[in-house]
């Protein structure tokens, strides 16, 4: 456990200064300020809408997740793999990092576990910041009705499956970026894997809970379609988040057998 | 076996059909500064990678202080600091930032990284980021991060790689301290024996995964033959007239002809014979093989 402490630090310490780090913060300090200067200039227009409290927060919060859904979680999800192990590649350190006295399980659990945290800070902040920058908008402007019902619960569930389906994306993608050095291949099959997703999610067929890269396009879907009724109600375990989690448990092994074989040339 | 910091007992490696390292039976002796010898491509990076176990050796072939090395990994490497091929340096990262990682990643005080920066002559250079290191700059960090552990058997992979002159003296007074003021032993790969010659007590040399030689540097010594070179005009009848009186050449340029030096009253039979003969002999010694052709002689031959 102390191996996999300390190799968890240091993959801290090694990537505190890299845009892979710095995206975590920033991607939703960004899109959250931008979807939030929106509803400030337009929100005449918005006002006029007279939205139930509850629309208003599916309005507003459906804009980060949407975007995030499709498009940006998975690739936030590509580059996060590729960026954890690139930072040995590109400077030749897998030799040192295998050659210190801790074992591999460690060292690669520890990059796995630190792609997982990033990601999970980047959703955390985006839940967080959702909540904080609508209650600002309320202040900003007071005749919005933000105050009139918490939220809370849906961007707790939403990110919360958000998060959980895209671990089978991250463990995909980390043996790709594992096995291979450079950008172009994981990016590559990543990029087709992404786009097969969001068709398959889209035309909804039978089998795509079986692509991982359709997985959060799939579990945000639900949510979506349960948002008549209360929103409360939609399970957080349903079958997209255990495949999601069922590659990433199998894929995860394998990439660890990888790792033990994996000649240091 | 207890006296050994590094012994391997025939040990083979492949890389697919390719064989790469080839009954090798390599004895480090504690407390030497042991020359690891070979031209490129002979299998020194190959065998310092099998002695991380960064390439998995068959079991009971490497022994680390008289340790088996696959069972042992982890106990084995904490006792190892290493320096293999081009040092493993983040990029992105500052000197001392890449030396306070790998305090992190072994657990030791974030003070040891001024101490080692001031050991390598880099402490100016500490919050410089390491891409802008030059070559020789990047290879004392490397050398840095190899000792900041405080091993007991230092592994350097061709350290004075890219150095230049003063650079390479101190390193090679960085070894010599280590060895004889703090009982470290060290094993050292290059492939110029010029470079081996001035701090190494022990040599092995290598080619085509053979070990060709192993023994003192005194041993090498003793294997380089004496020989006598006589500057004579009329080279070619000169020579003739020596092989028809028995002796045998090693070596005829326009001016010089070798042959092996056996005693000094032969070499003066010899001259006598010359000069009887008609021939103007201009000088006549003695010479040592050096150790640059002897090296050369038994990595050619293999």
């Amino acid at each position: 456990m102390y191996a996999l402490y300390i190799s968890l630090v240091s993959e801290f310490y090694k990537s505190r200064k890299t845009l892979a780090f710095w995206a975590a913060i920033l991607l939703p300090v960004i899109i959250c300020g931008l979807i939030s200067f929106g509803f400030y200039s337009d929100a005449e227009k918005i006002i006029a809408n007279h939205y139930p409290p509850m629309v208003l927060w599916a309005h507003y919060s459906g804009a980060a997740l949407g975007v995030m859904g499709f498009l940006i979680m998975p690739f936030y999800v590509i580059f996060m793999a590729f960026s954890v192990n690139n930072i040995e590649h590109k400077n030749d350190t897998w030799k040192m990092l295998f050659a210190q006295p801790l074992n591999k399980f460690s060292i690669y659990a520890a990059k796995y576990l630190y792609a997982v945290l990033l990601i999970f800070i980047c959703l955390f902040l985006f839940a967080t910041l959702t909540y904080a920058f609508g209650h600002l908008l309320q202040v900003l402007v007071p005749k919005l009705n933000f105050n009139q019902y918490n939220p809370l619960n849906i961007l707790v569930n939403s990110y919360g499956k958000l998060f959980l389906s895209s671990l089978g994306i991250l463990s995909l993608q980390f043996i790709l970026s594992l096995l291979w050095s450079d950008f172009l291949k994981p990016m590559g099959i990543g990029f087709i894997g992404t786009i097969m997703g969001i068709i398959t999610a889209n035309v909804g067929w039978k089998y795509a809970y079986l692509i991982p890269y359709s997985l959060p396009a799939l579990s945000l879907k639900m949510t979506k379609v349960k948002k008549g009724g209360d929103p409360l109600d939609f399970p957080v375990f349903t079958q997209e988040i255990w495949t999601s989690l069922i590659y990433a448990l199998v894929l995860f092994i394998i990439g660890y057998f990888i790792v033990t074989k994996k000649s240091i040339k | 076996m207890g006296n050994y910091a590094i012994e391997t007992v025939g040990l083979n490696f492949n890389f697919g059909n390719q064989v790469i390292v080839k009954d090798l039976s390599l004895q480090v002796p504690k407390g030497s500064i042991y020359g690891f010898l070979g031209p490129n491509g002979a299998g020194k990076t190959t065998t310092i990678k099998i002695l991380l176990n960064l390439l998995k050796s068959p079991s009971d072939q490497v022994f680390i202080f008289g340790k088996e090395i696959n069972s042992n990994r982890i106990a084995t490497l904490k006792r190892i600091g290493a320096l293999v091929e081009q040092p493993a340096i983040y990029g992105h990262l500052t000197g001392k930032e890449n030396l306070i990682n790998r305090c992190i990643l072994l657990g030791i005080k974030k003070t040891k990284a001024d101490e080692m920066l001031s050991l390598v002559g880099l402490t100016e250079a500490a919050n410089k980021k390491a891409s802008k290191y030059s070559l020789g700059m990047k290879q004392r960090l490397g050398i840095a991060q190899a000792l900041i552990s405080d091993p007991e058997l230092l592994l350097l992979d061709e350290p004075t790689n890219g150095l230049d002159p003063n650079g390479i003296i101190e390193v090679r007074n960085l070894m010599i301290d280590l060895a004889t003021k703090h009982q470290k032993t060290i094993l050292v790969s290059s492939h110029l024996l010029a470079e081996i010659e001035r701090t190494a007590t022990h040599v092995g040399i290598i080619n085509k995964g053979q070990l060709l030689f192993q023994g003192t540097i005194n041993e090498l010594h003793l294997l380089s033959k004496p020989v006598l070179e006589i500057e004579v005009d009329k080279i070619e009848s000169a020579s003739s007239l020596l092989t028809k009186s028995g002796y045998e050449i090693i070596a005829k340029t326009e001016k010089i002809i070798t042959i092996p030096f056996t005693s000094s009253q032969k070499s003066g039979e010899l001259n006598t014979l010359l000069i009887q003969n008609g021939f103007t002999v201009s000088s006549l010694y003695q010479q040592r093989k050096d150790l640059e052709n002897l090296f050369l002689d038994i990595t050619k031959t293999n």
